[in-house]
């Protein structure tokens, strides 16, 4: 437990030191280090989850199982990775003259918040306090999209600040719902309680518990970019530095489908139906296909791959949506391996685009060439993301097709389709750029491109064999989730 | 269940949260500023004094608390905040021409009546006529959300978006005598700083695009052209 | 004796409306730092018309004269309907709101239709913008007011007004909205700014003086007083309806003079409202008085919404 302490005050510590001294040469070193740290602390408590089960703290206020704990760690380790990249990054992006320092204090203070309210959503019990983190996890990263002060990076910003800040408002009327329905039961001090409230499930008033999940599926559906409320998406994505897309990509989406399951299997427990379970697969894939065909139209390289990821997140919500212990694997899977492999992407997308200066796709061309990490990184990484064999990223879709041929056999061809539109469209894109024709002058630059094979090294290992302890903890978690074995 | 059966707590509670469902349709219809964010003020204090009564007739002195709050950001600092930016940007003589006003009043009406149909599975559970607090709250959100669509001046956004924190406020208060202290106290902390943060917008907003007007943002779109 | 009382009721309503326009008028100009004319000049203006011979342009119908008693005897019906003193009246039980709404409707009509018959551009122009704006008040007055008889289940105002006296102290909240719908009505329906100003004769915003504007004599005379009349009876709608206390509930003498003593004072407070409204608002383009009745009907439908909604037996 104290591992979780300890996270937590890491972050607070880091946002203060950031914001409040001076500015330091090594900056973005110091911020690795907290990361790492942080990394440590996870691995610790993954550890401990591991050997003695569930913890719940004192208080109650903290919960770490193992739903949760895997998840705890891949943000630890996405945030660690980025944080190597965004190092050198930020550094370059000083040198070219769009930042300041005091901007730069800024980026990193508010890197450590939003790691805190990541790790905050992850960690409590109290699904109030979820929302809060979740909130100020929206609260922390509008300024880093704004952060070039550029007008369509501010004009993303806005957009990402009113549209998360009012879908997220309707999580919250979701949330005093479950609170109102809870209250009903005594004990008005612990009714926000998850780990209550998921033993008391069955007592709550099916009838309220519907209605507060269509209203929380809104609220964090925003965030996670469903369709039709992704619209900030693709914007911040693509207005903001890099490294921010990375975790936004690898990490925000992803606590906010933790969000909205963790409040599925109150509402499961509850209503004894598949209502929730429904609503999340419509939701899931239309934002799904809509993502794929949005795939082709595209023209800017982050715009691409922000739509791949409400693709895949459309993917993943479609999998807990139908709710079998084979899907729920398949999900957990597919949430691991996208964070990996998409942050992985942003990391190379970044650097092509510093090396190309610009972000435009008909510009970027021939990256191969100039730096064959680069070029062969983001191939690999948009071959990875594509669904081919031997990623991760296979496994989880073919576990999901599976899955859903099993359960709804008239769904499959449309997944079968929507992968293969999305394949269609990052393809298009990817190919001329990797290939193409250098342009004259373009050199390479200073790239750290170890996160990246690190990040892609894992997927590939995770598509030739899931090690025996994290397929424990998936069934663990299937088990915790869906309620039946794998 | 009819009202004149009920006491008189539950009767101010419903006349207050008639009160705040008025200031929210008159927030609808203002095209002028200042006195839009008067009217969101004049919600901010209907809140703090429907929060006094609660916590008074329950017995629960967190939600003094609460009450405190609200006052100290609903009806000081955010409106305060806002009525300088208006008076910064010159923009406090201007009337938004807002288009078709009517049909936003009688839209705003409809979506009171849609959340009155929403909720009505829930109300049926309940003897508590205090729940239809609930579904004016819910109105107030959307009307909240419709205030934004209507209007074009960010000032404008913002207080939209703090009236949607006002129905939640309102239905947390009400429906279920207030949340636990420290999710209040996290809501309030979260709504102070998106406050801080829309000063901030503001500032960035008008130094690029130098106007206040939500539509010149226009740059970004879903499908490049 | 209940007729009686209702006569009398009926003839106090009718001889007290110029004196409420003469109060009207001397809280305005106090407000505006001008010397009031006294209380009673709406008197002598009245008397001084009968006396004179009336013009009748030679172009106007026979319906050009007959107007003017019709929208007199309308008024004079609707102040029966309406309790003044005293509630259980058989006059106010013969007729209940809808036909109130339906007298106004009925003398709006003459009114209009004799502006019309003169064939001047102004009597035409006052018609078409006095129905554009009553078509839009008449539902919201609808609204407003059936948001009260829902409330007493009972269009019939006495019962309305029973009710709401033997309910005690119950706070309606969708009175608050039929209160301020009600208001808004009545100052478009009896032509006070911001909707019409009853001082000007400027072509481009009077309303309800462009249709009288070839009356003379004592036909202009009854309809001064007709719409006198008219404001004295919207106010007392508002008076009686919304703060009912003091209004007589048995006819004996006490109770009667103590009722009319509560009205007095409700009207002093109501007129200087009025007053004050007037003096601090301008007057609005005619193209926003749609928008200002559309909030009234609003308000309106807000306050059904919220008796349905918040108050309602289910």
């Amino acid at each position: 437990m104290i591992a979780v302490y300890l996270l937590l005050f890491l972050s607070v510590a880091g946002i203060a030191f950031f914001a409040l001294t001076g500015h330091h040469k090594d900056i973005g070193k110091l911020n690795t280090y907290i990361n790492a740290v942080s990394l440590a602390m996870t691995i610790w408590l993954a550890t401990t989850v591991f050997q003695h089960g569930t913890i719940l703290s004192e208080s109650k206020a903290f919960l770490i199982d193992s739903f949760n704990v895997y998840l705890i760690v891949l943000t630890a380790f996405v945030g660690f990775t980025t944080s190597l990249f965004s190092a050198p990054y930020m550094a370059h992006e000083i040198e070219l003259g769009k930042l300041t320092e005091g901007r730069l204090k800024l980026y990193y203070s508010m890197y450590q918040g939003f790691m805190l309210a990541m790790y905050l959503v992850l960690t409590t019990n109290n699904m109030g306090i979820m929302w809060v983190a979740m909130e100020g996890a929206t609260l922390a990263t509008v300024l880093l999209v704004s952060l070039y002060r550029t007008p369509e990076s501010i004009e993303a910003a806005w957009k990402y600040f009113i549209l998360c800040g009012v879908g997220i408002a309707q999580a919250l009327f979701g949330t005093i719902l479950l609170y109102y329905a809870a209250e009903k039961l005594g004990n008005p001090e612990n009714a926000l309680l998850w780990s209550v409230l998921h033993e008391e499930a069955a007592q709550l008033n099916p009838d309220i518990l519907e209605i507060s999940f269509v209203f929380l599926l809104i609220g964090y559906g925003t965030k996670i970019g469903l369709v039709p409320l992704h619209n900030w998406l693709p914007d911040a994505h693509s207005e903001g530095p890099t490294p921010m897309s990375a975790v936004l990509s690898g990490l925000l989406l992803n606590d906010a489908l933790y969000a909205v399951v963790r409040n599925k299997m109150l509402v499961d427990g509850a209503t004894q139906s598949h209502i929730a379970g429904y609503l999340m697969m419509g939701f899931g894939l239309v934002s799904f296909l809509v993502a794929a065909l949005f795939l082709h139209r595209q023209k800017d390289i982050k715009r691409l791959f922000s739509y791949s990821s409400i693709e895949h997140m459309g993917l993943m919500t479609f999998a807990f949506g139908i709710g079998g212990s084979l899907a729920t694997f398949a999900a957990l899977l597919h949430m691991t391996v996208h964070s990996l492999v998409k942050s992985a992407i942003f990391v190379t997308v970044g650097h092509a685009a510093q090396i190309t200066g610009t972000q435009k796709m008909a510009q970027i061309r021939g990256l191969i060439r100039t730096q064959p990490k680069v070029g062969w990184g983001l191939l690999i990484g948009t071959v990875a993301i594509a669904g081919f064999p031997p990623f991760g990223v296979f496994t989880s879709e073919f576990l999901l097709l599976l899955a859903t041929m099993r359960e709804y056999p008239w769904l499959t061809p449309f997944l079968l389709l929507g992968i293969g539109i999305a394949f269609a469209g990052l393809f298009r894109h990817i190919q001329p750029m990797v290939y193409g024709e250098k342009p004259e002058g373009q050199l390479p630059i200073k790239a750290n491109l170890i996160p990246v094979m690190v990040h892609l090294g894992l997927a590939l290992w995770l598509g030739l064999a899931i090690p025996h302890f994290l397929s424990d903890w998936f069934s663990q978690a299937t088990l915790l989730i869906s309620g039946s074995a794998l | 269940m009819n009202i004149e059966t009920q006491d008189f707590y539950t009767q101010a509670i419903l006349s207050m949260s008639a009160l705040v469902g008025l200031m929210s349709f008159l927030m609808l219809g203002q095209g002028r500023l200042p006195r839009l964010i008067f009217v969101f003020a004049m919600q901010g204090i209907l809140l703090t004094l429907t929060a006094i009564l609660a916590a008074n007739e329950l017995h629960s002195p967190h939600l003094y608390i609460s009450a405190f709050l609200t006052f100290a950001l609903k009806v000081v600092f955010i409106p305060s905040m806002l009525q300088k930016q208006v008076f910064a940007m010159n923009v406090h003589r201007d009337v938004e021409a807002l288009k078709n006003n009517t049909a936003v009043m009688l839209s705003g009406a409809s979506l009171m009546i849609f959340s009155y149909y929403v909720l009505q599975p829930i109300i049926h559970t309940s003897s508590m006529i205090m729940l239809n607090a609930l579904v004016v709250s819910l109105s107030v959100v959307l009307l909240g959300l419709l205030l934004m669509i209507s209007h074009r001046q960010a000032v404008a956004h913002v207080v939209g978006f703090m009236s949607i924190e006002n129905g939640l406020f309102f239905a947390a208060m009400v429906a279920t005598d207030g949340m636990p202290m420290v999710v209040e106290l996290g809501v309030a902390f979260d709504v102070l700083v998106a406050a801080v943060l829309f000063g901030i917008f503001f500032f960035h907003i008008r130094t690029s695009i130098d106007s206040l007007d939500v539509d010149m943002m226009n740059k970004l779109h879903e499908v490049e052209r | 004796m209940n007729w009686a009382i209702a006569i009398f009721q009926t003839v106090l309503f009718v001889a007290l409306a110029p004196l409420l326009a003469g109060f009207l008028k001397f809280c305005k100009c106090r407000l505006q730092n001008r010397r009031a004319p006294s209380f009673l000049q709406p008197y002598r203006d009245l008397l001084k018309l009968t006396r004179k011979q009336p013009v009748i342009s030679e172009d106007a119908s026979w319906l050009f004269c007959v107007a003017p008693y019709i929208i007199f005897t309308m008024m004079v019906l609707a102040a029966t309907v309406i309790p003044l003193i005293a509630v259980d009246m058989p006059t106010s039980e013969s007729a209940d709101v809808i036909v109130l709404v339906g007298f106004f409707a009925f003398a709006r009509f003459f009114l209009a239709l004799a502006g019309l018959d003169v064939g001047t551009a102004f009597g035409g122009m006052g018609s078409s913008r006095e129905m554009t704006i009553s078509s839009l008040a008449e539902p919201a007055m609808l609204m407003a007011v059936f948001t009260i008889t829902m409330t007493a289940s009972n269009t019939d105002l006495s019962g309305a007004i029973h009710h709401i006296l033997n309910s005690g102290s119950t706070l309606h909240p969708s009175f608050v909205f039929a209160l301020f719908a009600l208001i808004l009505v009545a100052v478009a329906e009896t032509g006070r700014i911001p909707v019409d100003n009853p001082t000007t004769h400027l072509e481009l915003t009077m309303i309800h003086e462009a249709m009288i504007l070839e009356y003379s004599g004592r036909h202009l005379a009854l309809i001064e007083w007709a719409s006198q009349l008219k404001l004295m009876l919207y106010g007392v709608l508002i008076a009686n309806l919304f703060f009912p206390w003091g209004i007589a509930q048995s006819f004996t003498f006490g109770a009667l003079s103590f009722a009319l003593i509560a009205l007095v004072l409700k009207l002093v407070v109501l007129s200087i409202f009025l007053a004050l409204a007037e003096t601090a608002v301008a007057k609005m383009r005619l193209f926003r008085v749609q928008e200002y009745l559309g909030f009234a009907y609003l308000l309106g439908l807000l306050g059904m919404l919220s008796h349905i909604i918040l108050e309602s037996t289910r």
